[in-house]
């Protein structure tokens, strides 16, 4: 293909991923409380809001916490697993690893619908802890699917000459396994994280009605008409993912974790 | 350190806390919700303990069998649409210096992190009367004047590839990175075009990764629970929106259980041919 027309047929797919978010920047600058593009008047006003307005600031915090407790108890679940799994030769336990899988392959309506479900039947439902459960469990596959490829990518020969020198299982996670997987926690966190700080409908089936995140905030308020902040509160999503996402590329292997990510998908 | 068996009980200590939450957790929810899809509907959104199928029984009219129908139809528009758009894409990103390739998976993965409400927000502006594309034409003097494109069936597929193509690419990257550079450059020796080769050469060998990423990209886009209800009319809703609204707005629970039983079958299966689909890919 020659080079020109790759070139018009990479803009466009550009054109196509960032038209949205122009438009949505674009508004978000609008002076008045308008939904009017090109902007008319400049004012960053509806960033403050986020953080001035009492409803949005909340809900800000709400999925803040929730991603950051989330993400960390994926990861907690995802660690021993995957290490079990590197370490010990146990068929049957490949049935947790499917299972760890599962939620992030079937559709996210049934994973929410069996949690409202569940939280409903045990009595919890609303509390603001079953969403962090709901999330961690929802998201576990990305941080299982990071850590498993950070052990297989782990030389055997070394944890061998630690373990020959009498170190034990635990004393050779500490200072030999850990500091190598350490880069494949952030990542598998950072995904989870930014994900969970997404999520809407496990977060809506489970704690929608006692509590707002930044999703739940941004579908109510578009049921109910249209505010500027709508708008500052997508870009600054659109910012955070990609600063995440831009710094684990820096600091690890993104093609590597994305090939390994995409066949555990299958 | 070779892997071994465990050799004492307490060998298994670390699979604990992880088996115990995804079985409480996910193992346990999920059959809660077969049962529920069971169980007898009362009045006022609540439900009682039964044996009864009439929730499966709703299946047979008219009206879900309209909505499976266009759930089907809508997802293997997306599905198709997004392989034929992220395909030629994806070979020639493969083909390009890392430092680019970073830069656009970065931007790829913060499209697919995107919460549908968002993605859902956006379009919904870009395709809006006031601040929509539309304008844009118009500032070129293409077209007269401004009008909303939504809510129509094109917003609701527009949506739902841009929603879908990040994942599509992501899918096949990493085979795209495993094809050997090697088949296209006999090709071309050979006297073959660009073109030609791409579609002689890496199509037909890609053909078992092809159909996978259909039907992944298939559930993905099955798996769409607000954009149908953002950007289309009623006729547009699909099968997770249908199982939210009863869940939510109808409080018939055990409905929306029973539907979503019955989208994780479709689910379970389609994921079966894939895996068909690649053990064929990998003896070939």
């Amino acid at each position: 293909m020659s080079s020109i027309f790759r070139q018009f047929y990479f803009f466009l797919i550009a054109l196509f991923l960032a038209l949205p978010l122009i438009v949505v920047a674009g508004v978000s600058i609008n002076q008045k409380q308008t939904l009017a593009f090109p902007p008319e008047g400049f004012s960053v006003s509806w960033y403050g809001e986020i953080f001035l307005n009492p409803e949005w600031r909340n809900a800000l915090l709400a999925s803040i916490t929730l991603a950051v407790l989330s993400a960390a108890l994926a990861v907690a679940i995802a660690l021993p697993l995957a290490w079990f799994l590197w370490r010990r030769v146990a068929p049957w336990a490949n049935i947790f690893q499917l299972l760890g899988v599962a939620p992030f392959t079937l559709p996210p309506v049934i994973t929410a619908l069996g949690m409202l479900t569940f939280w409903a039947t045990a009595g919890f439902y609303g509390q603001p802890w079953t969403a962090v459960v709901s999330h961690a469990i929802f998201f576990v596959t990305l941080p299982l699917v990071t850590l498993s490829l950070g052990f297989t990518s782990i030389d055997r020969s070394l944890v061998e000459a630690a373990a020959t020198m009498g170190a034990d299982d635990r004393k050779i996670f500490r200072t030999v396994v850990l500091p190598l997987i350490l880069p494949y926690i952030v990542s598998g966190y950072a995904f989870a994280f930014v994900l969970s700080l997404n999520e809407y409908i496990v977060a809506y089936m489970t704690v929608g009605f006692t509590m707002e995140t930044l999703p739940i905030k941004i579908f109510n308020a578009l049921r109910y008409g249209y505010t500027p902040t709508m708008a500052s509160v997508t870009i600054l999503f659109v910012l955070t993912a990609a600063i995440i996402f831009g710094l684990v590329a820096r600091f690890g292997d993104l093609p590597k974790l994305l090939g390994a990510m995409a066949s555990e998908g299958k | 350190m070779r892997r071994e068996p465990a050799q004492t009980l307490g060998d298994y200590t670390p699979l604990l806390f992880p088996a115990a939450m995804l079985t409480i957790f996910f193992v346990v929810p999920f059959g809660t919700m077969i049962a529920v899809s069971f169980f007898q509907r009362q009045q006022g959104g609540f439900y009682t303990p039964a044996f009864v199928y009439d929730n499966y029984a709703r299946f047979l009219s008219a009206f879900f069998g309209g909505v499976l129908g266009f759930s089907l139809m809508l997802a293997i528009a997306v599905a198709v649409c997004c392989v034929v758009l992220a395909l030629p894409f994806t070979y020639l990103l493969t083909r390009m210096a890392r430092s680019v390739q970073v830069l656009w998976l970065v931007a790829l993965l913060s499209v697919l992190s995107l919460s549908e409400v968002i993605i859902g927000f956006a379009w919904s502006t870009l395709f809006s009367r006031t601040a929509g594309i539309t304008n844009i034409l118009v500032a070129l003097g293409l077209m007269g004047e401004a009008q909303a494109l939504t809510p129509s069936f094109g917003a609701v597929l527009t949506g739902m590839v841009y929603q879908a193509f990040p994942y599509t690419v992501l899918v096949l990257f990493p085979a795209l990175v495993r094809l050997d550079p090697t088949l296209t450059e006999a090709a071309r020796t050979l006297g073959a075009s660009p073109l030609k080769a791409f579609f002689t050469v890496v199509v037909p060998a890609l053909r078992n990764t092809i159909v996978a990423t259909l039907i992944m990209v298939f559930i993905f886009a099955l798996g769409s629970y607000l954009l149908p209800q953002l950007l289309g009319r009623p006729q547009h809703w699909t099968l997770s929106v249908l199982i939210t609204d009863q869940a939510i707005y109808q409080s018939n629970m055990p409905f929306a259980a029973a539907m979503a039983v019955f989208l994780v079958l479709v689910t379970l299966g389609l994921v079966a041919l894939t895996v068909i689909a690649g053990r064929k890919g990998e003896a070939a």
